[in-house]
């Protein structure tokens, strides 16, 4: 279960001479969520539309299945489903007539198939309706059910959960989840909000100015990185205490930063207790993403 | 390919772009039959209770005297010979040269649409076929299905030229079966002038032969298709190039008004004639009417309209094919 379904290595884009994306290389497994996360402008479109053939790198490969998207295009383009950006369908075809509609340049779909994924992505009961009357989250259902229509292997989605409700990221979620844990699928997708890939991501890459500057695995990047919030009084007292068990912590006026340890948080707070400082509140925070990118990059090239 | 082409149809037909245009031809027709009835109505107000049959068999008896006297051309001579023999069918099968039917209101109708209405018809189905996958972002979809690119532009390309045969089509019916309610539906045997050469800038009547109106209808419905699948081509790399189909449009409208422009008034300007806007009125050459611009010739506009459609669809690929979607 852990073949290697998309490789990319050394993608470069240039636009003039401007270098829109420098060096990326990663790799994704089957039954693996990838996540691309960065920015607005970091590159993590314009990436995305090399690995789908839609622009054309500069240098690089892309093999999807062991073919290679630009020599071998419909073969790569057989083992892969896609949303790039919007999921935009034909608004004047029923959901139904879109299905048929993709399901026509392919060559093993039958109208069985297109049921089933109706069924798996739940659109059943407004199959038969003009696109143009779906919500953004139906829409971006039908996407997903266009692009799971010829059981691809790797499933690439850009920022699926934009535009919808917290439900509807909630469903998308564990959509995501179902398709890479029950079905085996690779699923790439792409945000720029840390709290959206960090429940739905085995490994992620942190993407700036088109270049990848640090891949991680979820649990490993969060422990890193996740914080503690102490509000605790008297503060100064604490602020001692706290900083012999964990020398990293950091005073901030009303309150105490300390790095999130899972093993050792019980201990702190019963040194605190039996100090006699009480404990008002323990907050246990995720970095937003501007403050990851500083800590990643040592403050400087988050330009 | 079949699958494809199956799907560019669907989508024109259910994006109601070809009923759109049928509708537009429709009312067109409708207009252009009404004015040509009342044009009629008046003339034959003015003719009073004269018998047509007597007016045409004076002019046929004048015709028959001009050829009698001596000092007049032979190729004079022989084109009053062709003009009686026209007005003797009109005699001989009871039909008024004033009121001649739908295949006649036919002829004159697509002689007079070749150079602006039948592109502009053409037009708004090809300029839109990939620009608006553009404008709605489908072309994302399209492009990552496992069929390589030019497969797509070729399934699309298929499309315009079907669309085109369409268009004629709906075109031939409607004037046809509009007019004909208000003309009668007869007159396709009745013969008409053909076979004009020009010379030296000077019209040349020694070819001129009668044929049946059917057959002549037949050649222009030809020369139509051809102008139409030129300008469907030239307005499809528009599509190509330009993301919005509203530009794309502009564009060849500028294109197209500017060719009947050109045609009225730059007789001196020789090299206008490689324009292929210029080239759009095939049927004048088979009518007799002085080419815009001296040199041109049947043969000539063929050349030029397929050199300029060949181009075009070049283009079209080698962009489509080569270019980054953002």
């Amino acid at each position: 279960m852990n073949e290697i379904t998309l490789a990319v290595k050394h993608l470069h884009k240039n636009i003039g001479k401007r270098k829109i994306i420098r060096d990326i290389s990663f790799e994704l497994k089957t039954g693996e969520v990838f996540g691309f996360l960065g920015p607005n402008g970091a590159g993590k479109t314009t990436t995305i539309r090399m690995l789908v053939g839609l622009i054309k790198p500069t240098s690089g490969t892309i093999h999807i299945c062991g073919y290679n998207v630009e020599k071998n295009f419909p073969k790569a383009m057989e083992w892969l489903g896609c949303i790039v950006e919007n999921p935009e369908l034909y608004p004047y075809l029923t959901g139904w007539e879109n299905l048929k509609f993709f399901a026509r340049m392919l060559d093993t779909v039958d109208d069985d198939r297109i049921q089933e994924v109706v069924e798996l992505v739940g659109l059943d009961n407004r199959i038969h309706d003009k696109v143009k009357t779906y919500s953004l989250g139906m829409r971006q259902r039908l996407g997903i059910g266009q692009a799971l229509l010829n059981k691809p292997k790797v499933l690439i989605l850009d920022e699926p959960t934009n535009g919808l409700d917290p439900a509807g990221i909630r469903e998308m979620r564990e959509f995501i989840r179902y398709l890479a844990e029950e079905e085996g699928l690779s699923v790439l997708v792409s945000s720029h909000l840390l709290s959206e890939v960090q429940n739905l991501c085995d490994r992620v890459a942190i993407i700036l100015n088109g270049e990848i500057i640090h891949t991680e695995y979820m649990h490993t990047l969060l422990t890193k990185q996740e914080k503690l919030i102490w509000r605790v009084s008297p503060i100064d007292k604490a602020f001692t205490i706290l900083q012999k068990a964990a020398p990293s912590a950091k005073q901030d006026q009303t309150y105490i930063i300390t790095p999130y340890l899972e093993d050792s948080v019980a201990n702190w707070s019963k040194l605190l207790v039996e100090a006699g400082i009480e404990i008002k509140e323990m907050n246990r925070k995720i970095p937003s993403l501007e403050s990851l990118f500083l800590e990643l990059t040592g403050g400087n090239s988050f330009e | 390919m079949n699958n494809l082409v199956y799907n560019e149809m669907f989508k024109l037909v259910k994006s109601k772009r070809i009923i759109v245009v049928a509708l537009i031809i429709a009312v067109m027709i409708s207009m252009f039959t009404y004015a040509q009835y009342r044009e009629m109505e008046n003339i034959k107000k003015r003719l009073g209770d004269t018998d047509w049959r007597t007016t045409l068999q004076q002019s046929i008896i004048d015709m028959q005297n001009r050829i009698g006297s001596s000092g007049i051309s032979e190729e004079w001579r022989n084109q009053l010979k062709v003009r009686i023999s026209q007005s003797q069918y009109y005699l001989d099968h009871d039909i008024n040269p004033q009121d001649p039917g739908a295949p006649t209101f036919l002829r004159i109708f697509l002689d007079n649409s070749m150079q602006l209405l039948l592109p502009l018809m053409v037009m708004i189905i090809a300029s839109d076929l990939v620009s608006a996958e553009k404008s709605i972002g489908t072309i994302k979809l399209l492009l990552t299905r496992p069929v390589k690119r030019r497969k797509i532009l070729l399934s699309k390309y298929f499309t315009l030229i079907l669309s085109v045969s369409l268009i004629l089509f709906i075109f031939g019916f409607f004037a046809y079966a509009i007019s004909g309610l208000f003309f009668g539906y007869r007159g396709w045997t009745a013969p008409i002038l053909t076979g004009f050469t020009v010379k030296n800038g000077e019209l040349d009547t020694a070819g001129v032969h009668l044929i049946p109106q059917w057959s002549y209808i037949l050649m222009v419905f030809g020369l139509a298709w051809f102008v139409s699948v030129v300008v469907g081509t030239l307005s499809f790399m528009l599509s190509v190039l330009i993301r919005s189909t509203a530009a794309g449009m502009g564009v060849m409208l500028a294109f197209l008004i500017s060719g009947s422009i050109i045609s009225s008034i730059a007789s001196s300007w020789q090299e206008a004639k490689y324009l292929f806007m210029v080239n759009l009125r095939l049927t004048d050459y088979l009518q007799g009417n002085i080419p815009p611009i001296e040199g041109m010739t049947l043969p000539f506009s063929l050349t030029v309209l397929a050199i300029w459609g060949a181009a075009g669809l070049l283009v079209s690929f080698l962009v489509f094919t080569k270019r980054d979607i953002y």
